[in-house]
């Protein structure tokens, strides 16, 4: 930059230059970014057989019709809701066991793959490896693996969820434990603790609300995959949700009070931890 | 009356952090207040500003109580008197000019400022101000890049961007080094001088309120005690400020360079010290 400009036209010129060329980055980001959605919208349309625009009205139909077989027996519904009651309970477990697994063994994870508070730093790519195969496999896929060789049951699902919830656990709480302060732990290497104390008195006492929540907001997907690998035979609510959805006309009711059990369990869960929540960081 | 605050209150729960403040400003002036931490200063100027509502009371500006405004003419008033914070409350992340422009949040349209398109006059003349603060030169640095010193200058310059009527100083000094203070200190004055506009400034030392303004109010457990222009801040009105007994000496609460001396000097005439 030889324009002869000096001082402060000098960092006039300077500063609309680079505000020149971040604008001009912006906009081709914004072009890109319009393009891919247009291409994608436009290939998936063409590969679907009933195609977007001619399908778009129809999709109330099948909700509409559970509705409407719910809502002619109605009568039916609370009896069925007590009936499913226990599935709900062996799904809920599944998802339990495999958060709380998963919560401690992603946060280990997550200290040993977080640069400044690792206790091999030269290991720290391996460690984030491991989260990746964690979270690089479906459930769905690990959990068929696991029945073919176990057998059906509760046991397979619990621990393909609790794989992909260690892997995508850990990748929050790493993101969570990056943000947090390192002067407390720095106070306690300078009065002579050791790993697991400064992590554990230095670190955690911070991340902790965001570990909770991260934890909670992991239960609710838990949940919700655990009722899905009942469809390929885990058990649970998972299992009476495809006998009802595809034995045909005549069990739509019953899929009501499923759903009906499944949306009233995550809004528990939401209240719950968000009381939760309060209570840790406020300290209450 | 430029300013006339009535009565001004603001209690959260059952403490009283500001108990009927009532003083009156005929025309610009520099002010400073001074006080314990605690007293109350910072929950003043952020009712003035109106950060915090005021739990009753009037606060005239020009004929018209700022503390009732909603809405569309809060902000407006809140560009009209900007504030400056002890911790510089800046964006880190953005470049120094950037964060200059956002004091002119308020003229500009939401879509404008949200892509960071601003016209080309005001970004001349946010650099024109950084210019007459010395500090053209970090323009295009992140903000968190800076020391504390022109942190501060940053958020200066981010206040006269706002070209508003008041500049209020939440503590500007409390996190400089003695010679980023005395610059901070002298830009305030400057800006008084030079601009016409009237600045409130939250100090906790002493000589600095002695030294840079017309006028001193001082401020204990919430009420004012004291009022005045700075002759009239004697050693013993400033201990009653303080609520200190006859050991405190006014270098003890001193970030100035000069004072830094006596205080060695006092430090060496002290036995065994």
């Amino acid at each position: 930059m030889d324009d002869g400009l000096t001082g402060l036209a000098r960092v006039r010129a300077d500063y609309i230059a680079s505000l020149r060329q971040r604008r001009l980055v912006g906009g081709v980001v914004l072009i890109l970014f319009a393009a891919l959605m247009a291409t994608g919208f436009v290939l998936a349309n063409a590969e679907n057989s009933g195609g977007f625009w001619r399908g778009l009205p129809h999709i109330f139909d099948f909700p509409a019709e559970i509705l409407s077989e719910a809502a002619r027996k109605v009568g039916e519904l609370p009896g069925l809701l007590v009936h499913y009651i226990p599935a709900l309970v062996e799904t809920l477990n599944i998802a339990a066991i495999a958060t709380l697994i998963g919560t401690l063994g992603g946060g280990l994870f997550s200290m040993l793959a977080t640069p400044g508070l690792a206790l091999w730093p030269r290991a720290i790519p391996v460690f984030r490896r491991i989260m990746d195969l964690c979270r690089a496999f479906p459930e769905i896929v690990v959990a068929l693996v696991l029945i073919y060789v176990m057998g059906g049951g509760p046991v397979p699902a619990t621990i393909a969820i609790t794989i992909h919830s260690v892997g995508a656990l850990g990748k929050f709480f790493s993101e969570v434990n990056e943000n947090a302060d390192l002067k407390p732990v720095e106070g306690l290497t300078s009065v002579g603790a050791g790993w697991l104390q400064r992590i554990w008195l230095g670190v955690v006492p911070q991340v902790a609300p965001n570990y909770l929540s991260y934890a909670l907001l992991r239960f609710e997907i838990n949940i919700r995959a655990s009722a899905i690998l009942g469809f390929v035979g885990a058990g649970g609510i998972g299992y009476e949700l495809r006998n009802a959805i595809s034995w045909g006309k005549g069990r739509y009711d019953a899929a009501a009070a499923v759903f009906i059990l499944l949306i009233l369990t995550i809004m528990v869960v939401d209240q719950t931890s968000s009381a939760l929540r309060n209570r840790l960081t406020k300290g209450a | 009356m430029l300013l006339s605050v009535e009565g001004v209150t603001k209690t959260f729960g059952r403490t009283t952090a500001v108990e009927r403040a009532t003083f009156a400003v005929e025309k610009s002036a520099m002010i400073g207040i001074i006080g314990r931490s605690g007293a109350g200063k910072s929950t003043f100027l952020r009712m003035m500003n109106r950060l915090t509502d005021a739990t009753s009371g009037r606060l005239m500006f020009e004929g018209r109580d700022v503390l009732t405004l909603v809405g569309a003419a809060k902000r407006a008033w809140q560009s009209q008197c900007a504030m400056i914070f002890q911790q510089f409350n800046l964006v880190p992340r953005m470049d120094v000019v950037s964060n200059v422009l956002h004091g002119t949040l308020n003229r500009r349209s939401t879509a404008a400022t949200v892509f960071n398109l601003y016209p080309r006059d005001d970004i001349n003349r946010a650099i024109d101000i950084l210019d007459r603060l010395g500090i053209a030169a970090q323009a295009p640095k992140r903000a968190e890049a800076l020391s504390g010193g022109q942190q501060q200058r940053v958020a200066i310059a981010r206040a006269l961007m706002q070209d508003p009527k008041v500049i209020l100083a939440d503590e500007p000094i409390a996190s400089l080094d003695p010679m980023n203070a005395l610059v901070v200190m002298d830009t305030l004055r400057r800006i008084h001088e030079e601009d016409g506009r009237m600045v409130i400034a939250n100090l906790h030392t002493l000589d600095a309120a002695r030294r840079y303004c017309d006028r001193v109010i001082g401020m204990r457990d919430g009420r004012i005690v004291f009022d005045g222009t700075p002759d009239l801040l004697t050693t013993d009105v400033a201990r009653e400020i303080y609520g200190a007994d006859e050991s405190f000496s006014e270098a003890a609460t001193s970030t100035s360079i000069e004072a830094l001396e006596t205080t060695t000097a006092y430090a060496s005439a002290v036995p065994g010290a």
